[in-house]
């Protein structure tokens, strides 16, 4: 009986990059330029954020590097007022602004993908909790999503920050800005996660490997996350996406209204914001040019999610 | 003259690792009122082959050899237009599941009645007047109570049933049925066929019915065609066909039936699997799984042999016939 | 007499008990949909459907017991309920005399070793996001916790080999096999933990002829190498005279006949066994015309009182309309759910 079966796959097993390039996400990425541009782009902010360090050329946390003086010079492609020290010119507090948005943008990912992962991790394991054991628990879990989901992220980030504020002083504050803000953000966007999980979760549970996997006597939560959790990624991959850019945009915003990050530790929001008072003044470049960086990061996201969602949805590809 | 005449027709997939020919040298006649039965297994091409007498195959498929002549006009290259007025009208298709073809939120009358005017100038309360009539006709109870129901509130009998109405509306010449009793519980499978057959009889309907299940095409057909992965491989008269296979395959499927073993021993299995359309063998398709198997086979395709009232490519079948007629000569 | 006498001598040896069983599921939604306004009072509203009716069937040590019947019969039900995929609503199910119906996933997992199931649809019952290796080695390792990595995967080359599976395809994800290949590899994990009693939901409807052939023959050799039991659920009665020792023919929920496959298809007692034997196409000509049933199944929401098949049979009289019938046993050794067959009408 082997002999026969045997002829019946002929091929030796492929290599990684063939089964990717086999795969549908891997075809379809090569065929889709702007899927192709968007992630090396994306990949450029990594980079950029990943090495801000190496890259930038001064230290815009170090005071030693910061002279008053060199305040609000424009780029350096300005022949009459530019430095050459500073290409991109410098803000207020006389940083140089390249500098700083390559701090900036380390932070604002940063914080994007905390507060994501915060999110994901909470919403996954509500949704699998929610969609495998259905019933009461499933119905009182989505109804605490409910309410969560009734009242905007920004609303809560606001009152939350606001009391933060007020009552533990502005010093601890700017001290725990980063961690305050990956918690609000993770915390506040939980049930997009836990909804889509739970969907997945359904579905999945209607088939019959789900019901093989509980004859063989596997538990409850090893059925959740080896046999149910690894058929969802699909979708939680495609909102990851969209989600961060999202959370950057939060943080960007907050971050505007003051109750973001400190303008000693600027991230690309706070940037903006500190820019904003002086774009009358003509100094347009402390405004303008962390707002291109953060506009383009966000669609360049928004773009990958929708190519994702594209590709991963079966529907679109198998009708 | 036959009323449908397919010649040659070839059907092409584009895929990503290339071009796939689903469907290759595809030529039979169906005669008016005539009941022809497509029998292969999932993958041998025979939906596809109902489709694209339609015309309804959409890419990445395509008809790209071939004519289907039906009424003097060449379906493989008529236009959108001339095509849509022949679907429905003069050629009509039943789908395995009813639900394909019921709109779950128009009422049953409304689908007909649409369907009706589509192609007709009429009023609707005589479209009404056939629609009812057709009802009458597959043995639905009380037709106008049915006629203002919804498809949810039928079983799924009734479905096929309405289905089967909707699909003699405009008095089509052909039917295409493609596993119209597959979705359906054995007993009520009975008398979906029955009422076929009945119903192609009395107005002189002809009928493609595509199927997996040989007992069904025993029973509802007068011609057969067997399909092996893209290609008939067997074509003659049902009784023929079902009484004296003379094609390996056909053996085969024929043997492998429950029924044909003796109960509680091994049943007779075609080893192996039929290939996928990218990797179909070299010479005869079947060559692999053949007990029959010789060199020729795996290098040359048969061409058709003539055997009794069938045609048959098969390399062996050949070779006996040519052996008959030396022997008969001498 | 003088058979019916051997046979109560010759008592087997029964596996698997089912007793009085019952299940209803409940369609009517949250509470707050089952909240209905009737003649100006809030109701609170219950539907339920009504899948399997009381029903007792004893799987015999070494036999393979076919269930048949149409769709919404309840036979598949009656897998999963005995699996303890579902809990029924009443009645016991017990496994060598002991109660399992009851038990909680911990205390079933010793009888998850000796009861296995292979599943209709051979593309939704594998993992894809597993290899065929890790879906094999998955049950081997829970129940023999104390075996290494190399007595594991001796384990799943040895069930990989006996199911016509290359075990150098262990790397392969299940999407690269065929449809038949996929229902090895199935069997192959229900095998895998060396069960001695298997639940065979529809494994071969999903497949072709000629891959069924090949399917069934794996079936009936592993039954005869591990000296398995088999309970087979099937819509399909050709395969059933093939395959099955006794069957047992439901009908909305209920029982209606129980017999050895020959006696059932020689001589069929009950009115609806009849009239499902008789609609099996056939190659040859010479069976006679297929007896038509009149009307339609009934909903399982609401059942029929009496007999449930009264709607549709030919020899209903008053008392099929009200009282349910019970099984009796028939001259030739079957169990029949019958009044006519009672009364000697039929």
């Amino acid at each position: 009986m082997t002999t026969q079966s045997q002829n019946k796959l002929p091929e030796p097993t492929p290599s990684a990059w063939q089964r990717f390039k086999d795969s549908n996400i891997g075809h379809s990425f090569i065929r889709d330029r702007v899927a192709q541009i968007s992630f090396t782009i994306f990949l450029g902010y990594v980079i950029m954020a990943l090495f801000a360090p190496l890259i930038a050329p001064f230290d815009p946390y170090d005071p030693n590097q910061i002279d008053i003086m060199n305040s609000e010079l424009p780029p350096s492609w300005d022949a009459e007022n530019g430095d050459e020290q500073f290409w991109l010119g410098t803000d207020a507090q006389g940083r140089d602004l390249w500098s700083t948005i390559l701090y900036g943008t380390r932070i604002s990912l940063t914080i994007g993908i905390c507060a994501v992962l915060l999110q994901a991790t909470i919403g996954i394991i509500i949704g699998l909790i929610a969609g495998y054991r259905g019933g009461r628990v499933d119905s009182l879990l989505m109804r605490f999503a409910d309410v969560q989901l009734s009242f905007s992220t920004m609303m809560v980030a606001i009152i939350v920050l606001a009391i933060f504020q007020a009552s533990f002083g502005t010093e601890l504050y700017q001290e725990l800005a980063m961690t305050m803000l990956i918690l609000v953000i993770g915390i506040a966007e939980w049930p997009q996660y836990a909804r889509t999980i739970r969907a997945s979760v359904l579905a999945e549970k209607k088939k019959e490997y789900i019901d093989a996997a509980r004859v063989m006597g596997l538990g409850p939560i090893r059925i959740m996350f080896r046999h149910i959790l690894p058929n969802t990624l699909s979708p939680i991959l495609v909102i990851s996406t969209v989600q961060v850019a999202n959370a950057i945009i939060s943080e960007a915003s907050l971050s505007f209204l003051g109750l973001g990050m400190p303008v000693s530790q600027p991230s690309l929001g706070s940037l903006i914001s500190s820019g904003f008072e002086y774009i009358f003044s003509g100094a347009w470049w402390i405004t303008v040019i962390p707002g291109v960086i953060l506009v383009v990061l966000v669609l360049v996201m928004n773009m990958l999610g929708d190519w994702l969602r594209d590709v991963l949805n079966p529907k679109l590809y198998k009708g | 003259m036959a009323l449908l005449e397919v010649k040659n027709l070839e059907v092409s997939f584009g895929l990503r690792s290339g071009e796939v020919k689903a469907l290759r040298n595809i030529s039979f006649n169906l005669d008016r009122g005539e009941r022809l039965g497509l029998v292969g297994e999932s993958g041998a091409g025979k939906s596809v082959l109902g489709f694209s007498i339609l015309n309804l195959i959409s890419r990445p498929g395509r008809i790209s050899a071939g004519e289907i002549w039906f009424d003097g006009q060449n379906l493989a290259n008529l236009s959108a237009e001339g095509i849509r007025a022949i679907r429905g009208n003069r050629i009509s298709m039943i789908f395995q599941d009813p639900m394909m073809t019921l709109n779950p939120v128009l009422t049953i009358g409304q689908q007909m009645v649409e369907c009706l005017q589509a192609h007709r100038k009429i009023s609707f309360d005589a479209a009404k007047t056939i629609a009812v009539q057709k009802l009458k006709q597959v043995y639905i109870p009380s037709p106008e109570t049915r006629f203002d129901q919804y498809p949810h509130e039928l079983s799924g009998g009734m479905r096929q049933r309405i289905v089967i109405a909707i699909a003699l509306l405009l008095d089509p010449d052909i039917i295409i049925a493609d596993e119209p009793t597959t979705a359906l519980d054995v007993t009520i499978q009975a008398e979906i066929m029955e009422l076929m057959v009945e119903l192609c009889e009395r107005n002189n309907v002809a009928l493609i019915l595509i199927t997996h299940d040989l007992g069904v095409v025993s029973q509802a057909t007068q011609k057969t065609i067997v399909m092996y992965a893209g290609r008939i491989i067997e074509q003659g008269p049902t009784k023929e066909i079902i009484n004296d296979a003379q094609h390996p395959y056909t053996q085969g499927l024929m043997n492998a039936l429950p029924q044909m073993a003796i109960p509680g021993q091994r049943l007779n299995q075609i080893r192996g699997a039929m290939p996928p359309l990218q990797r179909i063998p070299t010479g005869c398709a079947f060559n692999p799984r053949c007990d029959y198997a010789e060199e020729a086979c795996k290098r040359e395709l048969p061409t058709f042999t003539r055997s009794g009232n069938c045609q048959v490519a098969c390399h062996m079948v050949a070779a006996m016939r040519k052996a008959e007629q030396t022997q008969e000569g001498v | 007499m003088s058979q019916n006498q051997t046979e109560n001598t010759t008592q087997p040896e029964s596996l698997v008990q089912i007793r009085g069983l019952y299940k209803k599921f409940n369609i009517s939604g949250d509470f707050l949909d089952q909240l209905k306004f009737k003649g100006g009072k809030i109701v609170r509203e219950q539907e339920h459907v009504h899948a399997i009716n009381g029903v007792s069937l004893d799987v015999h040590k070494g036999e393979a017991l076919c269930v048949v019947g149409e769709s919404g019969c309840g036979k598949s039900t009656v897998a999963r309920t005995v699996m303890g995929l579902l809990t029924p609503s009443g009645g016991t199910i017990s496994y060598r005399g002991e109660r399992i119906d009851h038990l909680d996933d911990k205390a079933l997992l010793p009888y998850r070793k000796k009861m296995q199931m292979i599943f209709q649809n051979p593309y939704a019952s594998l993992n894809p996001r597993m290899t065929i290796g890790q879906t094999l080695e998955e049950p081997v390792r829970l129940h023999n916790p104390d075996w290494n990595a190399q007595q594991v995967r001796d384990k799943v080359h040895e069930v990989m080999f006996s199911v016509g599976i290359d075990p150098s395809w262990a790397d392969r994800f299940a999407h690269e096999f065929s449809g038949g290949q996929r229902q090895r590899i199935s069997i192959a994990r229900a095998l895998a933990v060396d069960p001695e009693f298997i639940v065979a939901d529809e494994p071969i409807s999903a497949l072709d002829v000629s891959i069924q052939a090949q399917v069934l023959n794996l079936l009936m050799d592993a039954q005869e190498k591990r000296n398995l039991t088999y309970l087979f659920i099937t819509h399909d009665l050709a395969v059933v005279e093939h395959f099955g020792t006794r069957v047992a023919v439901m009908y909305l929920g209920s029982l209606c006949e129980l017999a050895p496959t020959k006696t059932l298809f020689a001589t069929p007692r009950h009115p609806y066994t009849k009239a499902l034997l008789s609609a099996i196409p056939r190659l040859q000509d010479d069976r006679p015309e297929p007896i038509k049933l009149t009307g339609e199944v009934p909903t399982p929401v609401n059942l029929p009182s009496g007999c449930v098949f009264h709607g549709r049979c030919p020899y209903v009289t008053d008392r099929c309309k009200q009282e349910i019938p019970k099984l009796i046993t028939t001259s030739e050794g079957g169990q029949v759910a019958c009044h006519a067959v009672e009364e000697g009408r039929i």
